[in-house]
């Protein structure tokens, strides 16, 4: 509960742009994942799959839907809710395979449903979504195109009024249960960024097919799957944002996947730091608890410290890229691009998935010696944190990546 | 139908009680949080309401305690409550069981609720009585440590946990119940009524608006007086049986039990 409060004298002072409602979230959220999904991490994780029932169960109490608006089912909130849900359910403990699942729903594939979708296709697919009803996932990693995304070749040709849609998508997380894949299409035969629109999948479409379910090392009960189209007729009402400008609908995404990223890295490390340092007061060697060895102490102050950074560029982030959120709004609403609010908190996201992710590692890894023997079994969970975590600098960008679009950012 | 429930603002559970050797009293600075013992009164009017069975017009949830209290009460509202009532008055500061139990009764007379639910003790006092010393004042029956709850016209079918098992209690309303943790598993309030609880009415009260002579509550109107606060005596350390023989240690814990006649 006392997870963004720092506590000078005994009262409490909430952190931007947190609020004793986001707090109150927190603590329900925290209740939840105690109670329904940490008990059982280590199960799903070993079976590779966690119940498809848990997306139900999530819209029903409303945590799917926390920042869409009432109308459609969702609780009213907006993406300040939604960073509290990413952080806190990493931080009781959901796991990064859970976390991906869920996340991958909120945080990557309805999102752009919501930005830039039409009213029916609000009520097609972000309403049974907010619900839990329908599974979505976002698909724009190809085999031949990852860190260099105008690469993609999956192609959607224009006939009439139905785009025949013929490719691969391949680490798609939710790809196997996915109901609908919001998918990246290049609609221009010519290469680069121009031709690239966005195309609403469903499962059941003919020639739409799971290829394969893909084995990992961490993030084992989510499903990341291959998948592959063959001649898939989509009509037009599928068509999501404006044609041939996909790529704005890609990095208006982006900065928001590697947000909750961050955030994540932050609840993960809360939750590590926390066990950790319950092991090393309790496991004894040489007649003393081992927090008591100086070599222990250091370590683990490492990993507040790198917690703490963590925290604050992760926070420093989000309220840069919310402040201008109403604006980014009449922005997209006016197809204005090169408005300064779509970009806005470009620089702060990046710098913040760049080191929480690698920071998050370095952490988990120090905690797993720190519990000796112990942290390399399953059932202590770390060494499931550490194999959860090592995504974290590859996905939603790598860390070159990061690294590129900041050195590009100063000018070189 | 109208239920009040009573509740209370307490130090979270995570917070390492103190008592303050100043003032005799528990330091209640830092964190706080709703007593979790009363979520499961509310979820209890929460459930009676969506049973059906009696209509329940209203849920008011009532404290009695600083302006930080107000955070107690919007979180009982987000649970459920329709409303709020905050009884606070410098004259009630430092209120013993029996003051507090009076002040909250003047307040319930003024909402005249059919039934009255809290908790069956506080995180911070644990004093399980509250519910007891209300209800006399108010001269209504009462029940503690009540596990399940059936509604019928005008009376409750209660089963009430005690030693040897379970009393099933019937009890004519109005009435005052305590309930406890097993009697229920509190909902996840959502976000929309997290939000929503700031807006819901919220009447503040002082000591003079609900008719409560000041002469009965605060430390001087408190019967009970702290005079000194000491640590429990450290155990005794036990007796350890080395295992060498097991039948002979297993007779040498049974006669150690059949002397303090445990067995
Ligand atoms: C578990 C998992 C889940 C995923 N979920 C999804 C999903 O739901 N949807 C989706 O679309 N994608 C998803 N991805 C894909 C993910 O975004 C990509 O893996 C990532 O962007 C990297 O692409 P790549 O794997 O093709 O690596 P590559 O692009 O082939 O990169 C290989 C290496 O080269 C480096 N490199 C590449 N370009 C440069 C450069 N210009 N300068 C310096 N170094 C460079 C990279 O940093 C990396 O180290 C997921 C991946 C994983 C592993």
């Amino acid at each position: 509960m006392t997870a963004t409060v720092i506590k000078d004298a005994g009262e409490r002072a909430l952190l931007p742009p947190f609020t004793d409602e986001h707090e109150e979230l927190r603590a329900t959220i925290r209740r939840w994942v105690e109670a329904e999904i940490a008990p059982h991490v280590d199960e799903w994780d070993e079976a590779g799959e966690f119940p498809r029932s848990l997306y139900e169960r999530a819209g029903e109490l409303g945590f799917l839907g926390l920042k869409y608006p009432e109308e459609l089912g969702g609780q009213g909130g907006d993406y300040v809710h939604d960073a509290v849900w990413a952080e806190e359910i990493a931080a009781a403990g959901a796991g990064g395979g859970v976390g991906a699942g869920l996340g991958a729903h909120t945080g990557i594939a309805t999102p752009p449903v919501f930005r830039f979708g039409t009213p029916e296709q609000h009520e097609r697919f972000l309403r049974p979504a907010i619900a839990g009803r329908k599974i979505g996932a976002l698909g724009i990693t190809e085999p031949g195109a990852g860190s260099d995304v105008a690469a993609i070749r999956t192609r959607a040709e224009r006939h009439g009024d139905v785009h025949v849609v013929n490719g691969s998508k391949t680490f798609i997380t939710n790809g196997a249960r996915a109901d609908f894949l919001v998918c990246a299409c290049r609609t221009k035969p010519e290469g680069g960024h121009g031709g690239i629109s966005f195309l609403i999948l469903e499962r059941d479409m003919p020639g739409y097919e799971v290829t394969r379910k893909l084995e990992k090392l961490g993030w084992r009960s989510s499903d990341t799957a291959e998948l592959s189209f063959t001649d898939v007729v989509v009509p037009a009402e599928n068509l999501l944002g404006p044609e041939h400008g996909g790529f704005y609908l890609i990095m208006a995404n982006f900065q928001w996947e590697r947000l909750l990223m961050a955030l994540g890295a932050v609840g993960a490390m809360r939750n590590l730091l926390e066990r950790t340092l319950a092991y090393a007061r309790e496991r004894e060697a040489f007649g003393r608890p081992i927090g008591r060895f100086q070599a222990i102490r250091h370590q683990l102050a490492e990993v507040g410290l790198k917690l703490e950074t963590s925290r604050a560029l992760a926070y420093h982030a989000l309220r840069e890229f919310v402040r201008p959120e109403a604006e980014r709004r009449k922005a997209i609403a006016a197809g204005d691009w090169a408005h300064p609010a779509i970009t806005a908190g470009l620089d702060e996201v990046t710098k913040a998935k760049l080191y929480t992710q690698r920071a998050a590692v370095d952490a988990a890894d120090i905690c797993l010696q720190i519990h000796g023997g112990y942290g390399y079994m399953r059932e202590y969970g770390i060494e499931r944190a550490l194999r959860d975590l090592r995504l974290g600098p590859i996905g939603g960008g790598t860390d070159e990546i990061m690294r590129e679009i900041l050195g590009k950012r100063l000018g070189l | 139908m109208k239920i009040c429930c009573l509740v209370k603002e307490v130090p979270d559970a995570a917070v390492q009680k103190r008592i303050d050797p100043n003032t005799m009293r528990l330091d209640r600075s830092g964190e706080k949080n709703l007593n979790p013992f009363d979520t499961h009164a509310l979820e209890a009017a929460m459930q009676i309401r969506e049973s059906g069975v009696v209509q329940v017009d209203e849920i008011v949830a009532v404290t009695m305690g600083p302006e930080s209290a107000v955070r107690a009460l919007h979180k009982a509202v987000a649970l459920g409550a329709d409303r709020s009532v905050h009884l606070t008055d410098p004259a009630l500061e430092g209120s013993d069981v029996n003051a507090t139990g009076y002040a909250l009764a003047k307040v319930l007379e003024s909402e005249q609720p059919d039934l009255v639910l809290l908790g069956q003790q506080s995180d911070d006092g644990e004093c399980y009585t509250i519910g007891a010393v209300v209800a006399d004042h108010l001269q209504v029956p009462s029940l503690t440590q009540v596990i399940k709850i059936d509604v019928a016209e005008g009376k409750l079918t209660c089963e009430r946990q005690a030693e040897y098992g379970y009393d099933t209690v019937e009890v004519e309303l109005p009435a005052v119940i305590s309930v406890g943790d097993a009697i229920n598993e509190p909902r996840y309030p959502s976000l929309k009524a997290i939000m929503g609880a700031k807006k819901k009415p919220l009447d503040t009260k002082s000591a003079a608006d609900v008719g409560i002579d000041t002469s009965e509550v605060g430390i001087e109107g408190s019967k009970t007086r702290v005079l000194a606060i000491n640590p429990p005596p450290a155990k005794e350390p036990g007796e350890v049986f080395e295992d060498e023989d097991t039948d002979e240690t297993v007779n040498k814990i049974v006669a150690w039990l059949e002397e303090r006649k445990l067995v």
